[in-house]
């Protein structure tokens, strides 16, 4: 069995899966980025990503395009995102308690409107997902080349976001913007930048994100939806943003380790290893939370973090 | 243009703060016909089988006691929480250790007198909850890691870990589904009421009820975890010692979640299994808000939910909506009630210019 | 002469105060104007008005004759008009480059290079020297405050709105400052300079505005008042509070601190092996800049930070660090500088504040247990001895005016007859009634036979209150003289870290 794991078709089968499942968590991990950096912790995350999962599903399956599937899971998780907008920006209400009311109501709701257009089949309804597309050349590379350039639209996009959100943030007037407004919205205020609209929008970016994320999940690494096909990876998320400083690449550097990991134990669990397999989907988490401690002390947490910004609340 | 700002307002009397939640009720069921006219129902009848199924008569009323005990005793959890500021989003978690627990005790423990095996059932469960609550409030205190991201997170864990055992060592011989044997008789909740599943839980959660409102009014450690969840710096100031504060008010909120899963064990399952909890912390989140952190609100709020949940049911069967509506009141109400308690304290004015 | 900022009757209302009431105002080209009032006068208010970060409730706005509404500071900025709040508007962990930058970014792409250029060249015209690259928090606070000139600049401002801006100075580089704005105005700028220091006031000021509760009580040409005048106006009486000192009969050491050293939460040092004696019966006032340790200084004393060097010793007992209820248990009186953040629980009532030190003893909890009837007898007790203004021991202390948050803390604090005292900042934003409350408590204090540690950035309180002085300057002690033979000037000296 060492040998079948060793082998190479094994390592550029688990780089391949690594890519693949680490596709969801790297795009809702830069969804979050822009979010919190903008001053928003937007925990309505792993609901707005079911719900772009089912919307995103239920479009393909009536439509039967894929791509028109992904739109309608990027305009629900703008929609959401909108919602979280008006109770934690403009309401000023807690954002902890805000996005958990959005995960209940959307996640909810993202079973409520699957049921009611699927209604209760004894056979879960599939769509013809997206497949694995190989760039020319580039996935003629001996050995590694297959695994890395031979994979969903989706996963390219998400690698071309990487950079691209870095130089938005880093490189240009709305990214310093955005940067002021998450760690001193006054500063941004008195120099006439509007705070509530610029991290509205920056929701709504990573509403965008995290409906696509979802939907990545039943157009293309499945062909259904289930009820717990996010699993918690919004949560991860979360933890990578965290994890990766509020910077994209190290956010989603964070987002390959976990893909790495959940692609091991896909991979030994077919191989037949027997390893209780609750265990290894435990191991994301564990390592999640210790990589949490270790950079907890040197985190440079965005000073307007979970602070709404009101105007009126100066007096003097 | 039209402009919003939000200002605040003069003080309102005492009494508006318990219409809040009756109104934020009437609100979210306002709001939440859409889903169910989108669905083709009748607002009036859906509504009315929502009722009727949960309270419209004795049976129906004793279940919705039924599925209030756990919705109790994870709103009371969460509340203790987030009053101390201590952002438990790990009551799910904290039931399936209590549930473990439980389910241990009640296979293996068969050697304990039988009239000890309940007792001792409830404090391990308790204990259960407790102690992995206070993983996350040690390292909120210590390493001052978020306690949101890591309650949440420790879910999963705990999650894969009842996984592992039910596929383990606690699976019932023989099968091949994630289940543990059945737990002996003596550990089973008594039934207090003839034909329903009126049970000994339901008397647990009041008694929490109780034991919840004493500590927060009359007790020295209720001061102090309400003072920490106020300002964490003027406790520590006054010579509080907030850590340890935290870390007892984690055991207890993690304590009450995990009685929840004693209940769900002991009374309902007889098991242990996956699905021993349908979600109860998470919607235990709603109840804290919806009861304004207060132990009689949060009996109040879980009543009303264990209402939608077991009404559900019934409105699904006469009226054709999917019962994942409760999610959707869940969600409307939480949110509903953070904007009527955020009205209480500012008015918002819209101005032209 | 047309004047470039003319404010006519303007008011502004929050909810239940007037902040502002048909105020007048006007500034002429290369004028500095200053703007007089207590805390609370509405100064600030009036400022925010013009800078449009307020809408105003009545009244008119004239930019050169014309008349505007601003709905944002963005207009403000639009018609030349800055404004350098007292809490700088900076972001920390960005560079000069980028502060300065923001909201004039120009193209989509920053253009740093063309920013730069653009930025050494004002530098350079008002002898400004920052280096663009450095990140903000490596600055010292005269250096952030240039960077917030310097910031309007870039803006193209004709007129800047400085609040307090020396609050936060040394005297030296007020000095410096006051250079700069001389420069700025030579240059055709005008401003608005808000103070509620006479003597600045006088020193750089060509006409001063008085507003007082809100309204405009006077308007005088420097040239043609005087600092007693400009008191009176400003405090609505004919003088200053008068407090009669009265001698030091000083006993026993109450309160030593022995070679105390910590860090503050960037590793830098910010208390420097300090030691200093407080006897019973004396005011020992710790004067410095604000930002020279006296913060951190405090925190060791009341038990909140642990000191990584030294000891603190109460009536001659040693004391460990870093535990709030041991002080407390040993009876130090502590009344922190910020009484809100710090001192106060906000959102519950003003008995369970009073029993925020005292909850843990006999009679007020007994076996983990609260005795709500003792709690009310002490509340009331407090509310009486230090006469709280409030609607009863049950409001929310939220509820009250900052003078009688401050008596809460003060009644809490001094209710137990306390041998020692230490009170940091503890008349920061109080108007001037409540600032000789205070006063008085202190030195009754000080008369009871208490020790007295007054840590304050305002030189005139420790004049009025001190027996002794001991000046710190950058963690510190850098000097320590009898009041009665200080020398204010030298103190000024010593406080800008010159000895000789």
């Amino acid at each position: 069995m060492m040998s079948e794991i060793f082998s190479v078709a094994f390592i550029t089968g688990i780089i391949a899966a690594t890519l693949r499942m680490s596709t969801p968590i790297i795009l809702a991990t830069l969804g979050e980025i822009i979010t919190e950096r903008s001053g928003v912790l937007n925990l309505g995350i792993e609901g707005t990503m079911l719900f772009g999962a089912a919307i995103g599903f239920l479009t393909t399956l009536s439509t039967g395009s894929l791509w028109l599937g992904v739109l309608a899971a990027a305009l629900a998780g703008i929609a959401l995102s909108l919602i979280m907008a008006i109770l934690s920006v403009y309401l000023g209400l807690s954002q902890h308690v805000s996005g958990l009311g959005i995960t209940i109501f959307a996640s909810g709701l993202a079973m409520f409107i699957y049921r009611l257009v699927v209604g209760s089949p004894t056979v879960p309804p599939i769509i013809d997902p997206f497949s694995p597309i190989a760039i020319p050349l580039l996935s003629r590379i001996p050995i590694l080349g297959g695994s890395f350039f031979t994979q969903y639209s989706l996963t390219y996009i998400t690698w071309l976001l990487i950079p691209a959100v870095s130089i938005f943030l880093f490189k240009t007037r709305a990214g310093l913007r955005v940067r002021t407004i998450g760690q001193n919205p006054f500063a941004a205020d008195t120099v006439g930048v509007n705070v509530n609209l610029t991290r509205t929008l920056c929701l709504a970016a990573g509403g965008a994100f995290f409906g696509v994320a979802g939907a990545f999940l039943t157009l293309a690494h499945q062909n259904m939806f289930l009820i717990d096909v996010i699993g918690g990876r919004g949560w991860i998320a979360i933890a990578m943003t965290i994890f990766g400083n509020w910077n994209p690449v190290m956010g989603a550097v964070g987002g390959l380790i976990f893909g790495f990991l959940d692609a091991l134990q896909l991979r030994l669990q077919t191989l037949g290893v027997d390893l209780p397999f609750h265990i290894f989907l435990m191991i994301p988490y564990l390592i999640t939370i210790f990589a949490l401690i270790s950079v907890s002390r040197k985190a440079s947490v965005p000073a307007g973090l979970l602070k709404p910004y009101r105007r009126e609340d100066k007096g003097g | 243009m039209i402009s919003m700002s939000i200002v605040k307002r003069k003080p309102l009397p005492g009494w508006v703060i318990l219409v809040i939640p009756v109104a934020a009720v009437f609100v979210t069921l306002l709001i939440t016909a859409i889903p169910i006219l989108f669905a083709g129902g009748n607002v009036f009848k859906a509504y009315g089988s929502l009722f009727y199924g949960a309270l419209g008569s004795k049976f129906n009323l004793l279940e919705t006691f039924v599925k209030a005990s756990p919705l109790i005793l994870t709103g009371l959890a969460v509340a203790f929480a987030f009053r101390a500021k201590f952002w438990n989003i790990g009551a799910e978690g904290q039931l399936f250790a209590g549930a473990i627990a439980a389910t241990w005790v009640g296979i293996y423990f068969t050697w304990l007198p039988s009239f000890l095996v309940l007792p001792v059932m409830i404090i391990f469960g308790f204990f259960a909850g407790g102690l992995w609550a206070t993983i996350p409030a040690f390292l909120k205190t210590k390493l001052k890691v978020d306690d949101v991201v890591t309650t949440l997170l420790l879910n999963y864990v705990i999650f894969h870990i009842m996984g592992a055992l039910l596929f383990g060592p606690m699976q019932m011989p023989g099968s091949s589904w994630p289940r543990s044997a059945s737990i002996m008789d003596a550990a089973f909740y008594p039934m207090l009421i003839a034909r329903s599943r009126f049970h000994f839980g339901i008397i647990v959660s009041f008694v929490a009820i109780l034991v919840i409102w004493f500590i927060n009014s009359k007790t020295v450690f209720g001061y102090q975890s309400r003072g920490v969840g106020i300002n964490l710096e003027a406790a520590k100031f006054g010579g509080i010692n907030t850590g340890m504060v935290i870390l007892k008010t984690a055991i207890i909120s993690g304590g009450l979640a995990g009685l929840a899963g004693v209940g769900e064990v002991a009374a309902i399952h007889h098991h242990l299994m996956m699905d021993v909890s349908t979600g109860y912390g998470y919607t235990g989140i709603v109840i804290a808000m919806l009861g304004n952190l207060h132990p009689i609100g949060v009996a109040l709020a879980a009543f009303f939910f264990s209402v939608i949940s077991v009404g559900a049911q019934t409105m699904g069967r006469v009226a054709g909506i999917p019962t994942y509506i409760v999610g959707v009141i869940e969600g409307v109400a939480l949110m509903t009630m953070l904007i009527f308690i955020l009205l209480t304290e500012y008015k918002i004015r819209w101005t032209k210019s | 002469m047309q004047p470039v900022i003319e404010m006519r009757g303007v008011t502004k209302r929050f909810v239940d105060v007037i902040a502002n009431d048909k105020v007048d105002l006007k500034l002429f080209p290369k004028e500095i104007v200053g703007l007089l009032g207590e805390n609370g006068a509405g100064k600030t208010t009036l400022m925010n008005v013009l800078f449009g970060y307020y809408n105003l409730d009545g009244g008119k706005l004239l930019i050169n004759g014309g008349e505007v509404t601003f709905g944002s500071p963005k207009d403000a900025i639009n018609h030349g008009i800055a404004m350098i709040h007292q809490h700088f508007t900076l972001v920390q962990t960005q560079s000069v480059l980028e502060n300065v930058m923001i909201g004039m970014e120009g193209s989509f792409f920053l253009n740093k290079k063309k920013a730069r250029e653009k930025l050494l060249g004002i530098e350079k015209d008002f002898g400004l020297n920052l280096d663009p690259d450095a990140i903000v928090w490596t600055l010292s606070i005269g250096e952030q405050q240039k960077l917030e000139i310097l910031k309007s600049l870039y803006r193209g401002a004709k007129t800047l709105i400085m609040d307090e801006p020396t609050a936060v100075l040394a005297p030296t580089e007020t000095i410096e400052l006051f250079e700069t704005l001389r420069i700025l105005v030579a240059s055709g700028h005008s401003i608005i300079f808000i103070s509620h220091h006479l003597q600045e006031v006088m020193d750089i000021c060509d006409r001063v505005i008085v507003l007082r509760s809100g309204k405009r009580v006077a308007e005088r040409k420097v040239s043609e008042t005087s600092i007693p005048e400009l008191a009176s106006l400003m405090v609505g009486r004919e003088l200053l509070e008068r407090l009669e000192r009265g001698e030091a009969k000083t006993g026993n050491a109450v309160l030593e601190a022995r070679n105390l050293k910590v860090r503050n939460n960037r590793g830098i040092v910010a208390v420097d092996n300090l030691s200093f004696t407080l006897r019973e019966g004396e005011v020992l006032g710790v004067a410095g800049v604000s930002g020279n340790g006296q913060t951190a200084l405090s925190e060791m004393l009341f038990g909140q930070v642990k000191p990584e060097d030294g000891e603190i010793h109460i009536s001659g007992k040693n004391i460990p660090g870093g535990s709030p209820s041991a002080i407390i248990k040993e009876g130090m009186a502590r009344i922190p500088e910020d009484r809100i953040k710090t001192g106060l629980f906000m959102d519950l009532s003003v008995k369970e504040n009073m029993i925020l030190e005292s909850h843990v003893n006999e009679p007020i909890s007994k076996k983990g247990l609260i005795n709500m009837k003792e709690i009310r007898s002490f509340a009331e007790k407090c509310i009486n001895n230090f006469s709280v203004k409030t609607d009863g021991m049950d409001a929310p202390v939220k509820s009250l005016s900052g003078g009688n948050l401050q008596k809460v803390i003060l009644a809490r604090e001094l209710v137990g007859k306390p041998k020692v005292v230490v009170a940091c900042q503890p008349t920061r934003g109080l108007d001037v009634g409540a600032m000789e409350y205070v006063h008085q408590a202190m030195l009754d204090q000080k008369t009871d036979g208490a020790g007295v540690l007054l840590i304050s950035d305002d030189l005139d309180e420790i004049f009025l209150l001190s027996d002794r002085i001991i000046v710190m300057y950058e963690g510190k002690i850098i000097g320590e003289v009898s009041t009665n033979e200080a020398d204010r000037d030298k103190i000024g000296l010593w406080m800008s870290g010159v000895t000789s």
